[in-house]
């Protein structure tokens, strides 16, 4: 049963058209930092990241940037929080480049982010040991386990 | 038929979230390291602290798994007291082995800890059955894992002379190098896997995206550029393209990965006792999807040798996930010695 709950979730590798992108870029930018750092918010007050590595983040800027939504999210991490930035600095300590479904593979932990470096489907530009801070302490992350749901669900596929 | 034995399997971790992936996958043996210096595979953010190590060794434990703590750099004069508290530390653990490299380690390890279980780390380089009933001999060592620049007959050869246990790597990225004892990541940034514990530090490295391509530098050393469809790979020395009398290539290795998945049936009738897949600076994605393919690879031999073929899905999920996305099945069936 497991197995057929976890397979109708696999996320497939795709590109959006790239129509979305020229769409999506005129839009403002601000709603996603807004959401991300909030949702980034919720997993530090669970107490989910390790202060020690928190710390190493403190007042850098980084850059989540879909390609193909166009959608790029700016925000740092100052006195404990994520904080979303208004405007995308030129050249942020760190950048993620990928398409959504890279994206979203690498957060449902259906791919490995050297698998999809590799692949050249994911880009990390800037502070190349602040990128390795932060991919791995989100591996590190042990999420909550559901009631009703039988483990990290896609790592048992 | 004779009867082959089927090797343990030892997967990767540097992470909690791994090590319980590589359980639930079928791992029959986890290996993972402490957040420092005395982990070849001292990479920001990654690896156990002490509260992460006794649930992970808790959590293996309670399905029937073993834990093998790896303190596989050489002490830094002076600071011995260090991998001297890490060695007690995993005894302190419950670890069912250290892996070590260093033999005042291991010299440290068997007075101090005699009942604590000792593995040869591919570190320390031994090559030859010499090398390893030596460390047999003088310190316990129960296992070897052997370097990855030997062919599968000269495998073989050691087998049939030690008494030692004898491990090789079946999958992942490969240093070949003297097995990490390589200057070219000290020549480029003055540390290397056995001062610091990596190999090309992060700090070190930056990508460069430029139109239609990426570079790669090592300290300002320009060590690769990939066009936009190439796949790319870690940014070390040994596997950059320089230019040599004119022509640029892979002057010293190529990227490619080890995937000994073909040799399988040979690997288990020679005698191999566990076969082991690199890996501890990946994700617990990674974990999960190496380990499941060799476990069930593994399961497939126990039903017996005649009838083993590589099934192409392994082969497309393991070569997904190999650097390069390349696969070679490394020396080990290597023409020349
Ligand atoms: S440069 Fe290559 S061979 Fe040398 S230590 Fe690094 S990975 Fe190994």
């Amino acid at each position: 049963m497991a197995d057929g709950f976890c397979k109708a979730f696999t996320i497939p590798g795709f590109a959006l058209p790239s129509l979305v992108a020229r769409v999506g870029a005129r839009l403002p930018q601000w709603p996603h930092a807004v959401a991300l750092a909030a949702g980034f918010n919720a997993v530090v007050r669970m107490g989910l990241l390790p202060g020690e590595n928190l710390a190493l983040l403190e007042n850098r800027s980084f850059l989540i940037d879909v390609l193909d939504t166009g959608c790029r999210a700016a925000f740092t991490f100052r006195d404990g929080r994520f904080r979303p930035l208004f405007s995308v600095p030129d050249a942020p300590d760190l950048a993620f480049r990928a398409n959504l479904s890279a994206f979203l593979q690498i957060a449902a932990r259906q791919e490995d982010p050297d698998t999809l470096f590799f692949k050249r489907a994911l880009s990390v530009e800037g502070d190349t040991e602040l990128g390795l801070v932060v991919k791995n302490m989100l591996d590190a992350v042990e999420w909550p386990r559901f009631p009703g749901m039988a483990a990290p669900p896609l790592i048992r596929r | 038929m004779p009867h082959c034995k089927i090797p343990e399997l030892v997967c990767p971790a540097g992470s909690l979230p791994a090590l319980k992936a590589a359980v639930d996958n079928g791992a029959d043996t986890v290996y993972f390291g402490y957040r420092n210096d005395t982990n070849a595979r001292n990479f920001a953010g990654l690896n156990f602290d002490r509260k992460a190590m006794v649930e992970g060794v808790a959590y293996a434990h309670a399905r029937g798994r073993h834990v093998l703590l790896a303190i596989n750099t050489f002490p830094q004069p002076g600071r011995e007291a260090d991998w001297h508290a890490a060695i007690d530390g995993a005894a302190d653990l419950g670890a069912d082995a250290v892996i070590l490299a260093d033999v005042g380690l291991l010299d440290y390890a068997r007075s101090r800890h005699p009942g604590l279980r000792l593995h040869l780390s591919v570190q320390g380089s031994a090559t030859s059955y010499e090398a390893v009933n030596f460390a047999c001999r003088e310190f316990g060592v129960r296992r070897a894992v052997l370097p990855r620049v030997l062919t599968l007959a000269q495998v073989e050869r050691v087998i049939r002379n030690t008494l030692a246990e004898i491990e090789v790597f079946c999958f992942g990225s490969l240093c070949v190098m003297n097995e990490g004892r390589c200057w070219l990541s000290s020549y480029a940034t003055g540390e290397s896997p056995n001062t610091l514990g990596a190999c090309s530090p992060a700090r070190f490295v930056k990508w460069e995206k430029k139109p239609g391509r990426m570079d790669t530098r090592l300290n300002g050393i320009l060590i690769d550029r990939y066009d936009d469809r190439e796949p790319a790979g870690y940014p070390t020395l040994c596997k950059g393209r320089f230019e040599v009398n004119g022509a640029t290539y892979y002057a010293l290795e190529e990227p490619v990965s080890l995937n000994a998945l073909e040799l399988l049936p040979e690997i288990a009738r020679i005698g191999v006792a566990a076969v082991k897949i690199e890996g501890r600076q990946r994700s617990p994605a990674y974990v999960a999807q190496a380990t499941r393919t060799w476990r069930a690879a593994l399961d497939a031999l126990g039903e017996g040798p005649e009838g083993f073929t590589v099934r192409p899905a392994w082969r497309a999920e393991l070569g997904k996930l190999a650097e390069g996305a390349q696969v070679t099945l490394g020396a080990y069936d290597r023409p020349w010695r």
